[in-house]
């Protein structure tokens, strides 16, 4: 069964996927803006980011209403939001839109809390299928510990708290974090993604990862997509 | 589909044990305008006089989406799959906090509309119809599946005589299938009436002639119903009730 639909549209579609804490944010980020500083009309979406589904979500978190079911649905009400009314129309334009986070997230998050493999693949049938799909590969201790270490209270759902792994919250992010680990772990082959060792520099990280979007796209980079300016895109080391 | 009653169609929900539930699922299905809700009301008091617990559940009527789907109807901007996931997902809240649990406690739930409409209101938005089955498919089999059918042109009536103006949503005034309210009225309604005729085989509904007078057709469903109780119901699902 395909998963996606094929991208026939003239922009080009760049996810990158990871667990919490293996660094995709900050790699996107500089990514975006070397294509930006060449010319390239670049878009941004984030995961879970429709204003449209906004409340829905808040409430449900909240109230910790949601089943493994009611999540999944709702994530995936939020990402056709963003599909219809935002990413298709930014790739018909020319855009390159880049995405942190992708439906491989609900894949590997959804499946974690027991929904089945098959209906969440089924589930984003429409989404496009991204020209370049990266996937942040880091020890799941290093990426729980960037986590636990880095910043405020981890939330609710972040923690899988809802599926009763542990009554402990950093136990139970633990835990959680390993499922989806070890989901993510198993779709690198059936999804053909560009693994990144997420423990190497970021500024290593980030070379390899232009050097891939130049493989695989540098053509429609250069003269394809919509650009902002006449600057030609070139293979220079930006490091 | 060669499941029974209580059964998931394609895929089971987390955390659902389905040997606990034995009420009754009674769906009552058909378009807009076609005389459902009258007969939901009428169901439900016949069916409490007869001592049975009644709980009665319709679309975007959830704690968790329907005031996010009012919401969303009322801005600019609802594009088609969004519309449809989002009723996804009102469907899903709805199933797994009302209707399991009244389920589990030996409720007859009656349903105003169920996947079905959900369903035909993507497909005539042109969705994919093995996509729509199969996220829809976590839904349980019902007792029983009533299709209220109409033709268009008695919708027609109904809507003009009855409410006095076309509504935005029941026309798809949101796909423009027509110049005006009318014209998308009956275009619209017409894709959804030919979606459901779709399903009634696969899906083993009852059809029910609902040109007809209310009591006329109160008494069909009546009689039908009561066959759904006979012989004494098994407090466990032994065998197959149909």
């Amino acid at each position: 069964m395909p998963y996606f639909a094929p991208n026939q549209y003239r922009g080009k579609l760049i996810v990158v996927e990871g667990i919490d804490g293996s660094g995709k944010s900050t790699q996107i980020s500089l990514l975006s803006q070397w294509m930006r500083s060449m010319g390239v009309a670049v878009a941004f979406s984030e995961w879970n980011s429709s204003p449209l589904v906004k409340a829905t979500t808040k409430r449900g978190k909240k109230k910790q209403a949601f089943t493994p079911t009611t999540f999944s649905l709702i994530h995936a009400t939020d990402f056709a939001d963003r599909m219809e009314r935002y990413i298709i129309p930014m790739l018909k334009a020319g855009a390159v839109v880049c995405a942190d986070r992708y439906a491989y997230t609900a894949f590997a998050r959804d499946v974690a809390r027991g929904v089945s493999r098959s209906w969440v693949r089924n589930l984003y049938r429409f989404a496009t299928r991204p020209n370049v799909a990266f996937y942040f590969r880091v020890p799941l201790e290093v990426a729980v510990g960037r986590i636990l270490g880095g910043r405020n209270a981890i939330k609710y759902y972040e923690a899988g708290m809802d599926l009763g792994l542990s009554k402990n919250i950093e136990e139970s992010f633990r835990l959680f974090q390993g499922r989806i680990f070890q989901e993510y772990e198993a779709m690198i082959p059936e999804m053909g993604f560009h693994v990144i060792d997420a423990t190497q520099s970021i500024e290593a990280q980030q070379q390899q990862m232009r050097d891939i979007v130049l493989r695989e796209i540098g053509d429609s980079l250069r003269s394809g997509v919509l650009r902002t300016e006449g600057v030609i895109v070139s293979a220079e080391k930006t490091a | 589909m060669q499941k029974k009653p209580l059964e998931y169609y394609s895929d089971p929900l987390p955390g659902v044990d389905y040997s606990e539930l034995h009420g009754k699922l009674i769906v009552i299905e058909g378009p807009d305008a076609v005389g459902r809700s009258t007969q939901i009301t009428r169901l439900r008091s016949w069916l409490e006089h007869e001592g049975h617990a009644v709980l009665v559940t319709g679309m975007s009527r959830s704690a968790l989406a329907g005031k996010g789907i009012q919401q969303a109807k009322e801005g600019n901007t609802f594009g088609p799959l969004t519309m449809t996931l989002f009723y996804a997902t009102d469907f899903a809240d709805r199933l797994e906090n009302e209707i399991i649990p009244a389920l589990r406690a030996g409720f007859v739930v009656l349903t105003d509309r169920y996947i079905f409409s959900l369903m035909a209101r993507a497909i005539a938005r042109g969705a994919d119809r093995d996509w729509i089955e199969k996220v829809a498919g976590f839904a349980l089999v019902p007792h029983a599946i009533y299709y209220l059918r109409a033709d268009v042109q008695d919708l027609v009536s109904r809507v003009v005589v009855g409410r006095g103006a076309f509504d935005y949503w029941e026309s798809g005034m949101d796909m423009r299938f027509g110049n005006d309210m009318y014209e998308s009225f009956v275009r619209y309604q017409t894709r959804i009436l030919r979606a459901l005729d779709n399903m009634a085989e696969r899906y083993g509904f009852r059809f029910i002639d609902a040109s007809r007078p209310p009591d006329v057709i109160f008494k069909d469903l009546q009689a039908s119903i009561s066959d759904l109780f006979e012989p004494a119901q098994p407090r466990i699902a032994s065998g197959p009730l149909l």
